[in-house]
């Protein structure tokens, strides 16, 4: 599945710039896995040791938090649009 | 010693002035800017003090003869040394519950009023405070917020007293008096359609690409600072002791960690005797992500969507759910949630005994309190401290279907002695 994931500005030093990437997979790690292809540096400032989704990081696919999606069983459909976000805010 | 009433001393910061950013995770150091988290490994960015520093002027002697409000413990604060607010925020009464105690079975329990807080009655003048002097440091000429009602009351009043251009993004259902209690200040009220966790995200996204600062975003960790000057001033107004308990509500879940920490620094001071101090978390059922996660026994929160009419609480991916989380546990506490009548049922209680009005987030510490003593976590002969953070005049829709025994009367004497008549009530 096509996806298109955007880049926060902190996280763009790792993907030479880029703000938008087009990306491949079928589920979320699938998903991290090309984006980590695509730009390798990226992948420890995402993922912990463990390979899972760093906990301060959310993630949201059409604007929908995964967790309610399923988390890493949600399965892509082509055109869904990923926004990776830092959590640290409001309160 | 309890590893939440007393951490190590912080590190001593590399920089001029007595504070600077840390991630709360990997540790790195940060110079001083706006920015919220770590760009390792985006875990949090809190300040850390140069506490030998503080050490030769922070003591209760002098802070004795110093104004009474929050700046009085400036030398814990994010500003620099000297740094003089003309707004006298905080310092509000710590107060003696006799009658509600009597009700819940509790001997020694206080109230910290910050239903009464200034300018706007609730505790995120605290913060604002803290946020403005950080973002006029930073020149910094406007200054927004994701709110739940509250913070955008304080962010507007604020602004419009130092200056600043004020950008507010509510959900757009917020009770009516918040949303008025904000563009009376003239701030720009952008109403979001969806709920805060979605405002929330979309600040995150324009803090990145507009100059301003965002007081929970990228003002982040200087602005949450301003919520330890409610634990400084409880162990001041109890005569620089520390309680048995304290319960605060949790919305984003970071006041229980600030007070944490303000314990700490005291205790790290010798301020203080350290101890154990025990923090309770109080939500309200219908979005209670901290405290199902506390009950569950998981580390981790799952977001809800929040379906309840406290609306200031109303937070289902709290930012510091996981630190809330572990501060409740090692502090040996625990977290209640309470429905949305308990809390109606808490906002009366407190007013009918203390005679403190509180909005519903109050209510929600109240009926939880309740709960606490009714599961035996706390005890009657400890000392504890219940945390109002804001006013029931901003959530009087809360209390529209509450029945109240109003009577209506000719302006005859004759027609008010029938009317004692009726109540069965004996003339003195």
């Amino acid at each position: 599945m096509k996806v298109t994931v955007e880049i926060p500005s902190a996280l763009r030093r790792f993907t030479d710039g880029a703000g938008r990437i087009e990306c491949e997979g079928a589920n979320l790690p699938g998903l991290l896995e090309s984006l980590g292809t695509k730009h390798p540096a990226i992948t420890q400032h995402l993922r912990d040791e463990s390979g899972q989704v760093r906990r301060f990081i959310n993630i949201y696919v059409n604007d929908e938090d995964v967790r309610f999606l399923g988390g890493d069983a949600y399965q892509f459909r082509d055109g869904d649009q990923v926004l990776i976000v830092p959590s640290i805010a409001g309160g | 010693m309890s590893s939440s009433a007393c951490p190590s001393p912080t590190a001593t910061p590399a920089t001029s002035l007595h504070f600077e950013l840390r991630c709360r995770e990997c540790g790195k150091r940060t110079a001083n800017a706006p920015r919220s988290f770590c760009e390792e490994c985006f875990s949090p960015l809190e300040v850390v003090y140069d506490l030998d520093r503080v050490r030769r002027t922070f003591t209760p002697e002098q802070i004795a003869e110093r104004p009474t409000n929050m700046w009085r413990y400036s030398e814990l604060l994010p500003v620099p040394e000297g740094y003089k607010s003309t707004l006298p925020t905080g310092f509000t009464p710590l107060v003696s519950a006799r009658k509600l105690g009597v009700k819940l079975g509790l001997n020694h329990l206080y109230v910290k009023n910050d239903a009464v807080c200034f300018p706007t009655l609730s505790f995120k003048d605290r913060v604002v405070s803290t946020a403005i002097a950080t973002a006029k440091r930073f020149g910094l000429e406007t200054i927004g917020c994701s709110s739940t009602g509250n913070l955008a009351n304080a962010v507007a009043a604020q602004a419009a007293r130092e200056g600043l251009k004020a950008w507010v993004f509510i959900p757009e259902d917020l009770e009516s008096a918040k949303i008025l209690g904000t563009r009376v200040y003239g701030a720009n009220v952008v109403k979001i359609r969806g709920n805060y966790d979605q405002v929330n995200r979309l600040c995150s996204q324009i803090a990145e690409k507009l100059p301003w600062g965002f007081v929970n975003v990228n003002l982040r960790p200087y602005y949450a600072e301003g919520s330890k000057t409610v634990g400084y001033e409880i162990a001041e107004q109890l005569g620089w002791r520390l309680p048995d308990n304290v319960i605060v509500p949790m919305a984003g879940g970071s006041l229980i960690g600030k007070i944490q920490k303000a314990f700490a620094e005291l205790c790290v001071l010798g301020v203080v005797e350290p101890k154990q101090v025990k923090f309770f978390g109080a939500q309200a059922t219908g979005c209670s992500p901290i405290s199902a996660a506390v009950k569950d026994g998981r580390e981790t929160i799952q977001p809800q969507k929040p379906s309840t009419i406290v609306r200031s609480l109303a937070i289902g991916n709290p930012a510091d759910g996981y630190y809330a989380i572990r501060g409740i546990r090692d502090s040996g506490g625990w977290a209640e949630d309470v429905s949305d009548a308990e809390t109606i049922a808490g906002i009366r209680l407190l007013a009918e005994t203390e005679g403190i009005f509180t909005e519903t987030a109050g209510g929600v510490t109240t009926a939880v309190t309740r709960k606490l003593v009714e599961q035996g976590k706390i005890r009657s002969d400890e000392t504890t401290v219940v945390c109002i953070t804001g006013n029931g005049l901003k959530t009087l829709d809360a209390l529209a279907g509450e029945e109240f025994d109003d009577v209506v009367i000719e302006p005859k004497l004759a027609a008010f002695e029938a009317c004692l008549e009726e109540a069965a009530v004996e003339l003195v």
